[in-house]
């Protein structure tokens, strides 16, 4: 019992046939990333028309506070945040998946299909019921949120049936999924210009994703989609290391490839169409998320509840910013992006550096 | 004759159809006897001014923005070693868009003419930032920071051209037609002005293509078969920018082409850049014309943008190709 002791190996949280190492830097990244969270909760619902101190909004969210503080917090800022906070964690632990099975940092749910297919159901029933008038009454309001539903669920399943052969692979899947981009995508524009300028605005706000009146009934689908499927995926989720491998590699270890895959994909596609629905396609998060929860964790590939936890950072913390910078509310994608790709570029130029040292 | 040559010969004679068929086909029909009338004797008839002053410059910037994007997406994917890489990924077509809508918010500009030097200018710029951030370190640009950085600094752009937009209406509204892309309503002034870059990037990609091909086994391998990495790296860059910045100068963001029709030509031709090259460029000059062909007669009496066209078109053919070959993978 003397001289050295080895560095004691990471403990391991094992459910049944799942087993997943309990490593110290993810674990504490996404602790922090939490408390992170925690607070710009909080603050979103601070600040606004009718501004809230600490203490109000933590009394409030416990019960509390006076009539109007109830009505502001809970009716007005909360659906609003939660929608954020959710779609966030949605849409970063889609690109997560994407990026894990394709093994391509580029691969995100904007490229296979589910961002551009819910683009162009949604523009479709803002421009047939804008100025065109074909579609009216409650389809109009109710279609757009649906209608954004169903076409990025159909692109993306549309993308994976295509992409089928004999077994899915990653490579094949992008191609398919660029191919239905690009007919999305260009059929959307086309849209734009189709209807007159009020609702080619419209659109355009839906395109960037807003969480601009966002209520409860935005909050409960996702909030559903997510209570199922994040344990789902994070227990699907721990053959992904093992699919890093090639094929064959991953049948010796003992996964049924084809299965594996196209049960995650499913997944990712479902939690991407989700969020894209209550939200519009807000850009960038699906893509950035999991690279930069992939180097603060310093893992191999990107953590799953990692990406859950600071794709609801990025979009909180893009929503505090798109409300406060302008004098009018901006849509959160246009901060997304803005936000999202200056720090992508310099934790690039970090790890670059730090690979050499 | 090998079986390569004899298909790009074939390719040739399918562009010239492609080019009769689109100065004949459109809103005024015109017979191949009165395409050779305006063509070759002209007399000032109502047929010799359609086919003089529209047909003909349509098509011969649908040829030279179809070479253009076709061997731009040739040299991106290969740079990049990525299958997913267009042109656009460098940043060129949002760093357009960008400057574009500047030049509608700040300007006031409000013509398909007036955008094209923004347009290409802000190619430019974008360009080289990505450039420079993707090669920040001293490992110089790889295939996986160049794209990154160029996905970034196109988000960022992105972002800034939607904020614009919805901000500022009259952007919007000016802005959504230039972004649907397309080569009508050009005159020849448009490829006069942006025909010196793309020559010069033919030139340039062509003198790439051995080096490409090095590369592409990789990079210690192309080291120590004598090739300069980093320069040949550079001048590919250069050669996309020049190509695909002239290019969206010329008729706006024209996504696709440049993705889809590398693919194409490697299906036929294998992995060597020397064929690649100009199967991409034939290529990419029949697909839009072809697509051209087809806008302008699906919803007559009005006309579907080539870019729009390029995409409902090309992707189902795109996609059975996936489906079928064995892609040749990069």
């Amino acid at each position: 019992m003397t001289a050295t002791r080895s560095r004691p190996a990471a403990p391991a949280l094992r459910l049944g046939a799942a087993s997943f190492k309990l490593r110290r830097r993810p674990l504490l990244v996404v602790a922090a990333a939490l408390v992170v969270l925690a607070a710009l909760f909080v603050v979103d619902i601070m600040i606004g028309d009718f501004p809230l101190t600490v203490s109000q909004v933590v009394d409030t969210l416990f019960g509390g506070g006076t009539r109007r503080d109830q009505f502001v917090v809970m009716e007005l800022r909360m659906p609003r945040a939660l929608t954020g906070l959710l779609v966030g964690g949605a849409l970063g632990l889609s690109g997560a998946i994407f990026q894990a099975i394709v093994r391509n940092p580029l691969a995100s749910p904007d490229i296979l299909g589910v961002t551009w297919g819910a683009g162009a159901g949604a523009v479709s029933v803002i421009t047939f019921a804008g100025s065109l008038g074909v579609v009216t009454g409650s389809a109009a309001s109710l279609g757009v949120p649906l209608a954004g539903l169903a076409g990025g669920l159909f692109a993306g399943l549309l993308v994976y049936a295509l992409a089928w052969r004999q077994g899915i692979e990653g490579f094949r899947m992008v191609l398919v999924g660029i191919g239905i981009t690009a007919v999305a995508g260009n059929f959307t524009h086309y849209l734009l210009t189709v209807g007159d300028v009020l609702d080619a605005g419209r659109a355009m706000v839906w395109i960037t994703g807003s969480l601009n009146g966002r209520g409860w009934e935005h909050v409960v689908p996702v909030a559903l989609a997510l209570a199922v499927l994040v344990p789902v995926a994070l227990i699907g989720g721990h053959v992904l290391g093992a699919l890093q491998f090639d094929d064959q590699t991953s049948r010796g270890l003992g996964i049924r490839v084809n299965v594996a895959r196209s049960f995650l994909i499913i997944v990712a596609i479902v939690l991407a169409s989700v969020a894209t629905a209550a939200a519009g396609p807000i850009a960038f998060v699906a893509l950035a998320t999991p690279q930069i929860a992939l180097r603060l964790a310093g893992t191999a590939q990107p953590p799953l509840f990692g990406s859950v936890v600071v794709g609801g950072v990025l979009v909180m913390l893009s929503d505090l910013v798109a409300r406060t910078v302008y004098r009018t509310e901006l849509p959160v994608g246009v901060v997304t992006a803005v936000l999202g790709a200056p720090y992508l570029m310099f934790l690039l130029v970090r790890s670059r550096r730090e690979a050499r040292v | 004759m090998g079986r390569r040559s004899l298909g790009l010969l074939f390719l040739l004679v399918v562009l010239v159809a492609v080019c009769l068929a689109s100065i004949a086909i459109g809103s005024k029909e015109i017979p191949l006897s009165g395409v050779w009338h305006g063509l070759f004797t002209p007399t000032g008839v109502e047929d010799d001014v359609v086919v003089r002053e529209l047909r003909i410059p349509r098509t011969l910037i649908g040829i030279a923005v179809g070479i253009a994007l076709g061997v731009g997406g040739a040299l991106m994917q290969g740079h990049t070693r990525n299958p997913l890489a267009d042109p656009g990924i460098l940043g060129v077509t949002h760093g357009a868009a960008l400057a574009v809508v500047l030049s509608i918010f700040l300007l006031g500009v409000n013509s398909l003419v007036g955008y094209i030097w923004f347009a290409f200018a802000g190619a430019m710029i974008a360009s080289v930032v990505v450039f420079l951030l993707g090669s920040a370190g001293r490992g110089g640009p790889s295939p996986v920071t160049l794209a990154l950085a160029g996905a970034a600094v196109s988000a960022l752009m992105n972002g800034l051209v939607s904020a614009i937009v919805l901000l500022d209406q009259q952007s919007l509204d000016a802005f959504r037609f230039w972004q649907v892309g397309g080569i009508a309503g050009r005159d020849t002034t448009v490829l006069t002005q942006v025909l010196p870059f793309l020559l010069v990037g033919l030139v340039v990609a062509a003198f790439n293509a051995p080096g490409l091909n090095a590369m592409s086994l990789g990079e210690d391998v192309a080291k120590s078969l004598g090739v300069n990495v980093s320069r040949t790296r550079s001048l590919g860059i250069l050669a996309i920018t020049l190509l695909v910045g002239g290019a969206v100068a010329a008729c706006g963001p024209i996504g696709f082409l440049g993705l889809v029709v590398p693919h194409i030509a490697r299906a036929f031709t294998g992995p060597d850049y020397r064929w690649i090259l100009p199967y991409s460029a034939l290529l990419g000059a029949i697909l839009i014309l072809f697509a051209d062909i087809v806008g302008r007669v699906v919803a007559r009496p009005s006309e579907v943008e080539v870019g729009v066209m390029l995409a409902l078109i090309g992707a189902p053919f795109f996609i059975y190709l996936v489906r079928r070959k064995r892609l040749v993978k990069i």
